[in-house]
């Protein structure tokens, strides 16, 4: 197939899910004025690093209803394997499995599209319900797509091996402008601000004073505001370039640097290879410390709240099958996909062995979608 | 000073109206090509998002939606 037929395939089937990203996430999208296409996702998922494995299912499905009405179901499973660094040192090593349902619906209203959706998420030790709201629009003759979406959490955090129980209230608002500046350029701006109220340290972790482990104590609030600008550039039909920066600050003083970039190409109308880098770097919250020099009101020794860097580069393969075999499908893609990451934290001390703590990790993902 | 700004919005607010879209849908067909989405395998850049956000202390506006809780630590 030609290259340009082929683009205007793609231009064709695409309108639809990117419609639908904009509606669920407020992501930057080209349109808003279609319903999803009918699709089914399904990925394996294995995450391996610091002495934690990671595994499991994930599946997506999507049904439309006439014209207007689009509903989608949600199924993730976290098999989890951990014998973390934190564990190992003030804990004993665990299996749990995590699992989380979600349903939506998609409502298209002229150029507008309405979402409504709910997840929850369980697992031994914590339970987790949201729901969620959100609406995407077109402007300015389809050059710009406004979204905004809102969502609320109820959380409740347990231990295994007493009855203590406590909850979260969490609420989370996002705003997204997309924005077409050229015929090859897309760009992007989203701002997130979450805020939570409740129990927000692990309850089994500990922090150090002078060496000796003490509960770790949170505040019980937390209100963050992240933004976030991307672009994607198409430097050829076969090509296409990415970059994206976050900036992120919260109230107990983390400040956070996110970079990303990635390349896409098409080997040929079957293959799209892609290979991407990513590096984020933040500093420590103000009620974290390696080791306390006395008791102080909240005292963290969360290795996510301390000072660190972390750099990955991965690189994806997905095969468009459906062109290929005779399987009556319009399309189907399989994507292999792996990222390796490398933390290295500045102020967190590994107490087996006195050395400030680093590791890696291997993300491998295997996905398959379908159109129907 | 106050007026100047005044001013200088409102010419700004009439300029942006008489903007036309200067993109046409028919010119658009480059930015439909799936290696321009977004996200291209929204379950596999949700995955990989959860990943980061449960290891980093930042979270939020990565254009994936908003996320629900996990006891992820």
């Amino acid at each position: 197939m030609a290259a340009t037929d082929r683009i205007a395939n793609a231009y064709h089937r695409l309108r639809r899910p990117v419609a639908i990203a904009a509606l669920l996430s407020a992501a930057a999208t080209l349109s808003a004025a279609t319903l999803p296409e009918e699709r089914v996702q399904a990925m394996y998922h294995s995450y391996d690093g610091g002495g934690v494995q990671v595994t499991g299912p994930a599946l997506n499905a999507r049904m439309n209803f006439g014209t207007q009405l689009s509903t989608t179901a949600d199924y993730y499973v976290d098999s989890i394997s951990a014998a973390s660094v934190d564990v190992v040192t003030s804990a004993s090593p665990y299996s749990e499995q995590r699992t989380e349902y979600g349903v939506g619906i998609e409502w298209l209203y002229g150029d507008a599209l309405v979402s409504a959706g709910y997840a929850n998420s369980d697992e031994s030790d914590y339970e987790a319900d949201t729901y969620s709201l959100g609406v995407s629009q077109d402007v300015f003759g389809g050059m710009t797509t406004v979204a905004m979406a809102y969502s609320h959490g109820d959380d409740v955090v347990s231990r295994v091996d007493t009855d203590f129980e406590d909850s979260i209230d969490r609420d989370n608002f996002l705003l997204g402008i997309s924005q077409i500046l050229t015929p090859r350029l897309l760009t992007a701006l989203n701002y997130e601000a979450i805020t939570e109220d409740g129990f927000l340290a692990n309850p089994y972790r500990s922090a150090r004073i002078l060496g000796a482990q003490v509960p770790e104590n949170y505040p019980r609030t937390r209100t963050s505001h992240a933004v976030a600008a991307s672009g994607i550039y198409s430097h050829s039909r076969e090509t296409s370039v990415r970059g994206s920066y976050r900036y992120f600050t919260d109230t107990w003083e983390i400040g956070a640097h996110t970079f990303e970039l990635a390349y896409s190409h098409y080997i040929n109308p079957k293959w799209i290879a892609d290979i991407r880098a990513r590096y984020y770097t933040q500093d420590a919250a103000s009620f974290y410390s390696d080791n306390f020099d006395r008791e102080y009101n909240y005292m963290a020794r969360d290795k996510e709240l301390s000072t660190f860097d972390s750099w990955s580069a991965g690189g994806s393969l997905s095969w468009d099958l459906a062109r290929d075999l005779p399987l009556g499908l319009r399309q189907a893609t399989v994507t292999m996909s792996y990222d390796y990451i490398r933390f290295n934290y500045d102020d967190f001390t590994d107490l087996r062995d006195g050395e400030l703590y680093e590791f890696d990790s291997h993300v491998f993902q295997l996905f398959f979608s379908t159109w129907y | 000073m106050r007026i100047a700004l005044l001013l200088a919005g409102l010419l700004a607010f009439t300029g942006c109206s008489s903007v036309e879209p200067w993109v046409m849908p028919y010119e658009r067909e480059a930015l439909a090509d799936p290696i321009m989405l977004t996200s291209r395998m929204p379950l596999v850049d949700r995955h990989r998002q959860h990943v980061f956000e449960v290891r980093e202390g930042a979270r939020g506006a990565s254009g994936l939606g908003v996320g629900g809780g996990c006891g992820c630590n």
